[in-house]
Parts: structure tokens; sequence; C-alpha cells
């Protein structure tokens, strides 16, 4: 069974941002970018499964401009087999991602897909859950634990929701995006790293898979969020409720 | 296996358990050191080379020359491992299973991905190119990415970079600013007196260090040289005979408490090997001959007191072997901001003296305007203040609020902050860099030069210097048909037409008049010790020969001059500047040692800083934030107090804590226990690896050792 893993390029979690003068979005020149880390875990979790002998073959996908190569090259140091890069320039929001995913899903036929839940720069969590509704497949999002069972063709998840964990039995082929606790994903070790050197990528662009990435959603303006403002002390209860009623309007 | 518990007792090193097995682990890993390879081409040829080094040992060995054997504690652990040349099986005293670390092979490693280290490795792959030859060079980085943690004023003078890639115009380096005015003022409280400038910027530029260094990164690759960021160089591997030949890297994965996480990845050795040879020319197997003869190359270029560099001069007494003095030092904290278009001036340089420092404090401050409506701006303190009270952090926040100063940044916000020390010593301080395996390079060596405040030219060019004595041994062992120690060389001169190798012989004396190298003089001098299987003394000879040298040596004597005070130290400096011209036939000598310097907290008093208004001035966490440091909160604190209790005995109530105060990222903390005495806490996560603990602590309890690759701070344009 061959499973398919998203990985995205985006600005490194630690990274202090800044919004662009023009406000059209951030600061990206210069930035340190990594891999997603939802994205990590994600690969963790499919190399998991791979070396437990359920899997042939984890290939690593990414849509991205040229740079995100090496976020692939990552991918592949941590133990993928092969690599995709689909190139595009401009903004992929995620039906166009998850249309593309559709597009290699008809070329790949793997038996699992693994995304992470969502990504740190724009926090959509929508393209896992978009890819599954574009093919058809179960999704068990938000998995904090993943038991493959192969002969009955059907993988256990338990998913983080509001109200506790859920359990659910999903047949394959399925798409299963991660959260946090699922895994501690591995270092990719230097020899590792020299490896997946010679390690095979494919690549696309969207013309060659028929997708219209062209999206409907445009962004407007991005602004740093307001400056906190220092509180205020008041002295008695009236004087709360005035404040609350009349100053903040939420009464 | 042995558990460690006699070699644990003896050593006083390190808190946590994974720290006392730092030794330990570099025991193990030396084991398996010096086993000869053969590689693919192997062929006669690398069997007769072998015969002819000294620095194979051809038995695998199990006594190895351990990396603490000289010290009193691990005589009885050489013992023990069978140091008398026993054929069996070491024991390996490292509770981690198996010491054995996955190893690469690389003809040179260069630890460090910053100018010197960069220069080297560009160097290296040009000579071969030239040659027709092919070494492979490995550069590890221990910062994310290359440039993170490189920060500097930066004023750069691009002489060398002309030496090593004279199209760096073309090639669309990031230097653009050229210096535009050169400003010099002495502050006090309110005003500011402009001087007439001492330094001479002419052709100089105002750059980003950091992104200069990630373009050469991306230069080095085109080149070649695999660079691995992400990697922390944090052990040295030695063979039998003490020579170095090669690093390990850290374990990656190690949890607080030193048990292995469900990721752990044992360190990798990148080692120096028995070159195969390639090809049949004369000059590429005198070249390869030359660099197999200088030995497994390992370069060290961690920036100013290297962590590895360091244990390196104190074991092969490299300071002791020229008769340097101690080095000095200086923290330099910077701020870039992006300031209001009307206010900036790309290329302006001021530099101050003066407030807010007091008299008795070398320092000042720069202010330099970069691209981009972006201005560097920073205090540099020297480390041999006497007041302990004093906190370089507080002072630079004091600063921006000078008048001259205030206008500039106002309307303007920060975009990044870091810290780092730098040398002070120059000439006086440089130690003797090679040792058998390798030598030192760059600011781990200590080639700033103090008065023009820059640091980076000297750097590179002493990383390329080391590349071309190779060349002179190649020289020396061709033009003097030597190698009679190597029957390989004959046959192949035999094979060659007396014409082409003539020609040859000429090409490579023209490059070397070309390269201004002392030639057959520094080659035989090479060639000489070299044979004794010792070391590249020739480096030595050629640096000293070399502009680096010169400047390093008209420079030396103004900063010492200012341990006798400001205005001692500015009427000499007016004398060696505009008498002697550099040519004063006395050099003055550095004070005490910079941690000596401090004196007790009793004879000063409390320093009042004012608080940070959160628009010129910034509380420390603000300021972190902005070095975009982290670090893997679960591993082993990569601070080390070599004796837990000297905080609480001795740093807290004689000195009053000075590490909470000089350390720009606020990871010494005292804080209060349950019992109500304070208790030092180590913010290892903050740490922006600039090592001013491990120089400026009175008793020198702090070592700073290289914590797991990845982690420090995340510099772009600083």
């Amino acid at each position: 069974m061959k499973i398919m893993v998203a990985v995205k390029r985006v600005i490194d979690y630690a990274v202090k941002i800044r919004v662009k003068a023009d406000k059209s979005g951030v600061e990206t020149q210069n930035v340190k970018m990594s891999m997603n880390p939802f994205c990590e875990i994600a690969l963790e979790e499919a190399l998991r499964i791979k070396e437990a002998g359920l899997a042939s073959e984890v290939v690593a996908v990414t849509m991205g401009p040229k740079q995100s190569i090496d976020t692939l090259r990552t991918g592949l140091a941590m133990g993928a087999d092969r690599g995709i890069h689909v190139e595009a320039t401009g903004d992929l929001f995620p039906l166009a991602v998850a249309k593309l995913f559709k597009a290699l899903v008809e070329i790949e036929k793997p038996g699992l897909i693994i995304l992470g839940k969502q990504a740190i720069d724009n926090d959509c969590n929508q393209t896992g859950q978009m890819v599954a509704g574009l093919l058809g497949w179960p999704q068990g999002t938000f998995a904090s634990k993943v038991v493959l069972d192969k002969e009955k063709q059907e993988v256990m998840v338990d998913r983080e929701v509001d109200g506790g964990l859920e359990t659910v039995c999903l047949n394959l082929p399925a798409v299963i995006t991660t959260d946090l606790r699922l895994n501690q994903p591995r270092y990719a070790t230097l020899p590792n790293i020299m490896k997946a050197k010679s390690k095979p990528v494919k690549k696309y662009t969207p013309e060659e898979l028929n997708v219209a990435t062209k999206s409907d959603l445009e962004v407007v303006e991005v602004t740093e969020p307001p400056k906190r403002k220092a509180g205020v002390l008041v002295s008695s209860v009236d004087e709360l409720i005035d404040k609350l009623k009349n100053e903040a309007h939420v009464i | 296996m042995n558990r460690l518990v006699s070699f644990r007792s003896k050593s006083r090193i390190g808190t946590t358990p994974c720290s006392s097995s730092f030794y330990a682990r570099l025991l193990g890993s030396s084991i398996d050191a010096s086993r000869t390879r053969s590689t693919a081409n192997a062929s006669d040829s690398l069997a007769t080379v072998s015969r002819c080094s000294s620095l194979v040992p051809a038995r695998t060995l199990t006594g190895s020359s351990l990396f603490g054997s000289r010290n009193g504690s691990s005589a009885r652990l050489s013992n023990l491992t069978g140091h008398g040349g026993s054929q069996g099986v070491a024991r390996r005293f490292c509770s981690d299973a198996a010491a054995e670390r996955e190893s690469m092979e690389y003809d040179v490693v260069i630890v460090g991905a910053g100018p010197a280290g960069l220069s080297a490795a560009i160097r290296l792959k040009q000579l071969c190119g030239e040659k027709g030859v092919d070494l492979s060079v490995c550069v590890v980085e221990k910062g994310a990415e290359v440039g993170a943690h490189i920060i500097s004023g930066n004023v750069f003078e691009p002489r060398a970079l002309d030496e090593l890639l004279p199209e760096w115009e073309k090639e669309e380096a990031p230097i653009s600013v050229s210096v535009s005015s050169d400003k010099f003022w002495f502050l006090t409280k309110d005003r500011a007196f402009s001087l007439p400038s001492p330094f001479d910027n002419k052709n100089n530029y105002v750059i980003s260090l950091s992104q200069l260094v990630r373009w050469m990164g991306s230069k080095a690759e085109e080149y070649g040289v695999e660079i691995y960021p992400g990697f922390a160089a944090s052990e040295i591997l030695c063979d039998d005979n003490g020579s170095v030949i090669g690093i390990g890297t850290n374990d990656m994965g190690v949890a607080k408490n030193g048990s292995k996480k469900e990721n752990f990845q044992r360190g990798v050795a990148l080692k120096g090997v028995s070159l195969a040879f390639s090809g049949n020319k004369m000059i590429q197997c005198c070249f390869m001959r030359a660099i197999k003869l200088a030995g497994r190359v390992t370069l060290f270029a961690e920036g100013c007191r290297g962590s590895l560099s360091e244990k390196i001069i104190k074991k092969y007494h490299l300071r002791e072997k020229r008769n340097a003095q101690h080095q000095t030092y200086a923290l330099g904290i910077k701020e870039v901001w992006e300031i209001d278009e009307s206010k900036h001036q790309p290329g302006a340089v001021i530099h101050t003296l003066g407030w807010p420092l007091d008299q008795k404090t070398y320092g000042g401050s720069f202010l330099y305007h970069m691209s981009e409506r972006q201005v560097a701006i920073g205090l540099v303190v020297a480390l041999n203040y006497k007041n302990p009270y004093l906190s370089p952090y507080e002072e630079f926040q004091k600063l921006k609020h000078h008048p001259a100063i205030k206008p500039i940044l106002e309307d303007g916000t920060v975009i990044q902050y870091g810290a780092r020390t730098l040398n002070e010593g120059g000439i006086q301080s440089v130690p003797y860099p090679v040792f058998p395996g390798g030598a030192i390079i760059g600011c781990s060596a200590g080639f700033l030069n103090v008065p023009k405040i820059k640091g980076t030219h000297t750097a590179m060019k002493s990383g390329m210097r080391y590349l071309l004595h190779v060349l002179a041994i190649t020289v020396f062992v061709l033009l003097s048909g030597i190698p009679a120690s190597s029957s390989f060389c004959i046959n192949e001169y035999k094979k060659k037409e007396s014409q082409n190798v003539r020609s040859k012989e000429l090409s490579i004396k023209s490059f070397l008049c070309f390269c201004n190298c002392p030639g057959m003089l520094a080659a035989e001098a090479a060639f000489g010790t070299l044979l004794e299987g010792s070391n590249l003394d020739s480096y030595w000879t050629t640096l000293q020969n070399s502009w680096v040298w010169e400047e390093l040596h008209k420079a030396r004597n103004y900063r010492p001059a200012f341990d006798h005070g400001f205005i001692p130290g500015m009427a000499i400096s007016a004398v060696e500047h505009y008498l002697f011209r550099g040519k004063s036939p006395f050099t003055l000598k550095h004070g005490k040692p910079d941690h000596e310097a401090t004196n007790v907290a009793r004879s000063h008093s409390p320093i009042e800083y004012p608080k940070p208004d959160g628009v010129l001035s910034f509380d420390v966490p603000t300021s972190l934030h902005r070095s975009n440091t982290n670090h893997d909160h679960d591993q082993p604190a990569h601070l080390k107090l070599r004796d837990p209790e000297m905080p609480t005995q001795v740093n807290l109530p004689e000195y009053d804590g000075p590490e909470s105060r000089y350390c720009p990222a606020r990871v010494y903390e005292y804080v209060p226990e349950e019992s109500g005495q304070l208790k030092l806490q180590i913010n290892a996560q903050n740490c922006l690896h600039c090592k001013a603990c491990d120089i400026k602590d009175p008793k020198q309890n702090i070592e700073w050792t290289v914590p797991e690759g990845g982690g420090g701070p995340g510099y772009s344009v600083m």
C-alpha cells in the first residue's frame, strides 16, 4: 500500500512575524522557512506505518514555488521514498491544493493520505477535509492515535474533539489529518540527508494536471492585531457596570 | 558494559547525567577512530602512500589516545582501556549504548559556516578546480540555517572578498550600500561632540553580515561544498598519536534528565580520511599528497570563544607555544531598526565613545544606515569592566535615549535583536593556530582589528591563507623532485613527458608569485616538519607574512592603552596614530583576564537603570523574542556549572550574581526557593550563544557547551 503525505513549506514557527509595509501580506524575504510542524507529524506517522510493514512506500508531496523543494528534501531525509513537487507560483488556497491532490491521487493511487491538520501560516484547517470530500473518501481529522488493520482494510483513528476523544473506524482508502499529540517527529540525520539527495523527485505543474488554481478568494489586507491597551482599575462594581455598558458596549 | 561510576566522581563537570557522559562518550567514540579504509580507487598508489604517512596508524586500536588522557583525572581510565596497546576489545565507559557513531568521511571538515569557514571551503574548492583534483569538503553549522548565528556591525572591507570571489558584484552579493559619511562622536549625558574620525571607511560598505554569509553559503554549495546546518559539533575525535581526526556531532533527542526520547539519534562522526587518488597527473598527485601529509584536516571556525576551539587551545597549549597573552573580549549588543524614510541616510556611519559608559569602562556604540530604511545600532562593552552591577544590556537601552540618537530611532520599529562577544586581544593574544590534524581560523583564533573594529576581512583571509600554504607544499614537492619517500610519485613522474611537466612547473611558480606566497621557503619548512609527522607550521609563517599580520601589528597598542583609563588611552592612541603610525617600538600588554577584572560587589553600589519605555527601550523578554531564539525545551541544559554550589556560595554573596546582569538573554536568574534562599535558575532555552558567561564568570565556573543543533538565535539581517 502506498501512503501519500502532504508537506508544506511555511515560515518557521520560532520566527517573529512582521507585516509588510503595504499590508499585502507578511514579510517572507530573508526569513527562515521550514516544514509545517503538523506535516512533520504526518510524515512521521506514515514512516512508522511503513516501518511496521503495513505500507510499501511513502510519497511526500509539496506544492508551491521552486524553494519548496528544500522542504521536500527534508521529508526525504526523514525517510520518505519519493517526492512529488507541484510547482505553482502565486497563492494556493486550500481548494486548489485539494483539487491538485485529487489529480495526483488519480495518478498515484495511494491507499492512505495523511496531512497535517492545518498550516501554521494560514491556519485554514480545510485542505484535508476538502481532499476527502472531492475523492469521496472517509476522513479522520485531528488524529491523536492511528491504528491500521491491513487484513480488514480499515483504520481506527482517535480524534481529538471538543468533548474529548472520539474513535472512528474508516475503510481504506482514507484521509487522515494529524494533531499535535500523535507522535514526536524524528530528526533527519546527516547520513540520511546525504542519501536524500539521490531520491527521485517528480515535478508537475497545475496545467499538466488540468487543475485551475485561480481562487474565488482574495486577500484584501493583512494588518497586525491592535496593540493591547493597558488595563484600567475600577473602584467599585457600579463603575464596572457603567464602563461595561457605556464604554465597551458589551451589556 | 561497565558503568562510569568511578569516572563521574572524579570529574566535576556537569550537573546533569548526560553531561558527565560527555567525556565518556568521547572516550568511547575515539576508539573506532583510526581504522584505515580502502576506497574504490585504491590501487597500489594508496597502499604506497599510507605506508609513507605517519598519520594513519594501520592497526585498529583499543587504547586510543583519549582526549582527556592528559588530564590527571582520567589517568586511571587510560590504564583500564588498555592504553598499553592490547588488542582486546576496549571497555566502553559510556552509559549510552555502544558509543559507536555512524561515521562519514571527508577530506576536509570545517566546523562553523561563518566568513572564515566558508572562505576556507570556497578557496579549497577553487584550488581543486585549478589543479583538476577533487576533494570532499564538509561544513557543519550549529545554527538552523547558514547565517542564523551570524551577527556583526557591519562595515565591511571587501579586501578579502575581492581575492576570494572577485566577481561578487556581478554575482549579486548583498553588498550594495557604500559608506557615505563617517562620524565620530564623544557623548556626554546630554550632548554629542564631534571628533575627527580615526577610521578610513572610504571604500567600505555597510552590510548585514548574516545576509552576506548566506550568500557565501550558496556560492560554496555551487562549488560543491557540502554544508549541513542544524548539526552541532560537540566532540573532538583523536587518534592514537593525539592528532585530531575529526569531530562528532551532538546526539539529538536527549531528554532533560539525560534519558533518550523516542526520536533519539546518535551523533555522527565526521572524519578526514586517507585520500583516493583520481587521475594520473603529477600535479594532482602532489597536491593530494600535500593535503594528505597535512593530515586529516579539521578546521575550527567557530567564531569568538568557540567551544571546541577553546578545548583545542588548552589541549595543545597553543597560547604558550608563541608566548601569547590571554584573549580579551567585549560584548556587543545590537538591534536592527526600520526607521522613517526622512531620517534614513544610506551609508551613514556613526561611532561614539563616552556616555553611557564611564571613564573606567572601555566601549562605544555604532549606528550604521543600511539599505531599505534599516539601521543597525549597537553598544560594545569590553568585558574587563570592574563594576559587577554593570549591565551591558541596560546601558544599551540608556544609549538609545540620548538626544543625538533618539531622533533617528523615533517612529521606527525594531526588526531584530541579538548579542555576541568579540575578540579585543589583537596580535598579542592570537594563539599558535596550528595543531596536529588541523588549524583554528577566524575569530576562534582572534584576528579582529580592534581600532578598525573590523574582523570579517581578516577572518576570511585567515581561512584562505590556510589553503595557500598547502599549495606551497605542493610546489616544493614538485620542484624539489623529492618524493623519494613516495615511489608512487616517482613512477608518475616517469610516466609524464618532460615537456608537460615543465610547463606545469612554470604555471605553478607564476601562480605562487601572483598569490604573494613565500613559496619555497614555506614549503620547505612545511615539508620538513611534516615528514616528522607533526604539523602545518608553514601556515603560521605564511600568515605572518600576509596583510592580516601587518594590519594587526599596526593596530596592537590601541586597546591595551585604554586599560590605563580613558584619558591615557586616548592620549596613547593619538600618539600611536599620528606620531608612530603603527611603527611604535613597544607592544603594550593586556591587563588582567576579563573574569578576574570584576571587583567584589561591596566596593561598588548598585546602578539604578531606568525602566524601559516600550518605544525606544525594552525589557529583555521583548528583545529576546525579536532574536527568534529557540531551543527544544526538553534537552539537558547546555550551560554547565563545574561546581554547582559556587553560584550561591561565591557568585551571589561576593559579586551579587553578575551573570544575571551581563547575560543579554536573561538565562541566569536568582529566584527564591521555598525556604526563601536564592538559587540560580538557568533558562538555557533563552541562550543567544554569545559566550559572555563562559568569559566573564568570576571563577570560570560556567562552561558553555553546544546544545542540540538547530537551536539558538535566528538572525537574518544582523
